[in-house]
């Protein structure tokens, strides 16, 4: 494993093709993402337009925004769950056109749902040895007749799923069902699951929804560690902007579908146009 | 209790119940303890085991609703029964243990070519059409089966559709169905079909692959997403379902010396389906025991065997309304709890 990557405000941004900027230190290197133009249209309705976004190979991205802007539309379509109406998405350099959930998967991306969606008949640890399903493999039938295979693998998935649960002190609770859990811990279960797949891209759509701020902080420093631990890229949706402010390296704002400001922590929150459309969101909220 | 330790009771209490009740049957016919009535009901016990068990698999673990799996049953069956006869005809050295084994082997293989065949055009969409499709294949293959003839001449097979003019003895005789059938199944035989089955099914459950199936049935678009491929894992449960039925199927039809394909009929599935929504959906122990004793109450009453789909309803209906009424489902719950708590204490106490 390299050495920790330094602390964001000592990261510097720098310009990249397609109205993007990355993280100097990425610059060489592949962008896990890159999407141009992308867009998606609900019947008229343009929930996505023209969004444009580059993410650094080791890059922490905040994608930030008003309730309704169109955020979780943009993690669908990355994830393929929604074909974009215009547009392409690069997965580490691949374009994932006519791609389906389980193609841009194994193309190295992961991510956690803002309504969460664990296998909640299953237990804590289960879950995490779903995740790890293309990493630790082996074939039905050495499953069926528990040849030696089966107990080899079925023993370093424990320790793999052990060992990322122990990411956020998880280990005690493997036995338990995933859907008894608090919904905290069920969040983090979920980055723990996305973990599991070896992603390049991990993108976590709001995991502070529901956390106090004690806890929000401590999230904030594992985000952190996990990037510097795995060298891998994450973009996260979230309305906490301690959290974004904290974390994020480059910051992308959305308002109505359309990408408004995109900038470091401290251009965005100089930004006029930012100020406006959380404020008259206010307003509206006040009225 | 850890819910690990709670899988592995469950597995370890299922095999005992099972393994316990045939040495009991086993002793009760020594000493000709048992009634000729119940010792008849052993082996379709079995098969009817074997068949809630299975389709527990494709209705609780996979979370798809079959409404054909008699017609999996039926396709075991005639395939078995049609395959021994001609055994017996080509090898006549053979044992009758060799053939049967060797029907319920061709019985799964018959019936999971065409789990496979349903399968890979319905799985592979999104909602509920197994269930339709699957209702239809049940009725079209017991209508296929009015049209076919399989005879026997010598140790030549001869086979025809819809012209019941064929060479040699009738094995299997369109409408009437299979005839003259050696009823060669024994009771250790299906014992040993029931053991087979739920070690492939627990073994399956807790392996890489059942944990798919699983995952897929908790949260599809999550499985997806941490890149499970869908089709496959519901293929899977699927077909194994499938083999699995059509080897209860086989030993079946050997247990009897005329089978016609009516009995294979939708009533036939959804008797199935019964066992294991009563059983409870995804519990193995709950899908034997329900077989079981569902299988033999009416048999074993005959002058109500006419009653037995009309009480099957009321339960049905009643288990529909329990499960989903706050109220009532409060109740069980207190009632429940009350129950353990008396039973920790007891165990403090002791
Ligand atoms: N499948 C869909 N069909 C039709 N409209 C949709 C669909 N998904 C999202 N939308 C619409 O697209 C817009 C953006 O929704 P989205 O969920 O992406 O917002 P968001 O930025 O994630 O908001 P929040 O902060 O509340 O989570 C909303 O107006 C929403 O109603
Ligand atoms: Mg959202």
């Amino acid at each position: 494993m390299s050495e920790p990557i330094k602390h964001r405000s000592t990261t510097k941004m720098v310009p990249y093709p397609s109205e993007s900027i990355v993280p100097e230190r990425d610059l060489g290197k592949t962008p896990v993402l890159e999407t141009r133009h992308l867009g998606i249209d609900f019947g008229g309705l343009k929930a996505v337009e023209d969004f444009n976004l580059t993410i650094g190979r080791t890059e922490i991205a905040g994608l930030i925004g008003p309730n309704g802007a169109g955020k979780t539309t943009v993690f669908n379509l990355l994830t393929k769950v929604y074909e974009p109406t215009t547009g392409t998405v690069l997965i580490n350099g691949r374009d994932t056109k006519g791609m389906n959930i389980v193609q841009a998967s194994h193309l190295g991306i992961a991510r956690t749902f803002q309504n969460i969606r664990l296998f909640s008949n299953m237990t804590v640890e289960e879950n995490v040895r779903v995740g790890l399903h293309n990493q630790v493999k082996y074939d039905m039938f050495t499953g069926i007749l528990r040849l030696p295979r089966y107990w080899k693998q079925e023993k370093k998935q424990h320790e793999q799923a052990l060992e990322l649960l122990s990411l956020f002190d998880m280990q005690s609770l493997a036995d338990e069902v995933s859907g008894s859990l608090p919904y905290g811990m069920q969040r983090r279960l979920e980055i723990v699951r996305a973990l599991a797949t070896n992603p390049s891209l991990l993108l976590l759509d709001e995991p502070a929804a529901g956390m106090n701020p004690h806890e929000t902080e401590e999230l904030m420093e594992t985000i952190a560690r996990i990037r510097d631990q795995f060298q891998i890229a994450i973009l996260l949706i979230e309305h906490d902007m301690s959290l974004v402010m904290g974390v994020c390296e480059g910051i992308c704002v959305l308002n109505f579908g359309k990408v408004i400001a995109k900038g470091t922590a401290d251009e965005i929150q100089s930004n006029p146009l930012v100020i406006e459309a959380y404020l008259g969101k206010r307003k509206e909220a006040n009225a | 209790m850890s819910m690990k330790k709670k899988t592995f009771l469950m597995t370890a209490v299922t095999f005992a119940v099972v393994i316990a009740a045939f040495i009991i049957c086993q002793v009760l016919i020594e000493n000709k303890l048992m009634s000729r009535a119940l010792r008849g009901q052993l082996i379709p016990i079995c098969c009817y085991i074997v068949m809630a068990v299975s389709l527990n698999l494709t209705v609780g673990i996979s979370g798809e609703l079959s409404l054909g799996h008699a017609g999996f049953m039926s396709i075991g069956a005639f395939s078995g029964i049609v395959l021994a006869a001609w055994l017996k005809a080509r090898f006549p050295e053979l044992s009758d243990l060799a053939r049967l084994l060797m029907a319920i082997v061709c019985g799964g293989l018959f019936s999971g070519v065409a789990g496979v065949l349903i399968g890979v055009p319905v799985l592979r969409l999104r909602g509920d059409y197994l269930a339709i499709v699957t209702l239809a294949f049940g009725e079209i293959i017991r209508n296929i089966l009015n049209l076919v003839y399989f005879s026997l001449e010598g140790a030549t097979l001869h086979a025809s559709f819809n012209q019941p003019v064929l060479p040699g003895k009738f094995v299997y005789n369109g409408p009437a169905g299979a005839q003259g059938v050696t009823k060669i199944a024994t009771f250790e035989v299906g014992f040993a079909l029931v053991l087979f089955t739920l070690l492939v099914v627990f073994n399956l459950v807790n392996s890489r692959s059942g944990r798919a199936i699983k995952a897929i049935r908790d949260n599809r678009i999550a499985a997806e997403s941490v890149g499970i491929n869908v089709t496959k894992y519901k293929m899977m449960a699927f077909v194994i379902s499938a083999v699995l039925a059509g080897m209860a199927g086989a030993l079946f039809g050997l247990n009897y010396s005329t089978l016609q394909a009516s009995k294979f009929n939708v009533d036939a599935s959804i008797q199935v389906l019964v066992f294991v929504v009563l059983g409870g959906l995804g519990s193995i122990l709950g899908s034997v025991i329900s077989a079981t004793v569902l299988y033999v109450l009416p048999e074993m009453l005959r002058e109500f065997a006419q009653y037995r789909m009309l009480i099957y309803a009321v339960i049905l209906i009643l288990v529909m309304v329990l499960g989903n009424n706050p109220t009532l489902r409060g109740i069980v719950n207190r009632v429940g709890e009350s129950l353990r708590g008396k039973n920790r204490k007891g165990d403090k106490a002791a």
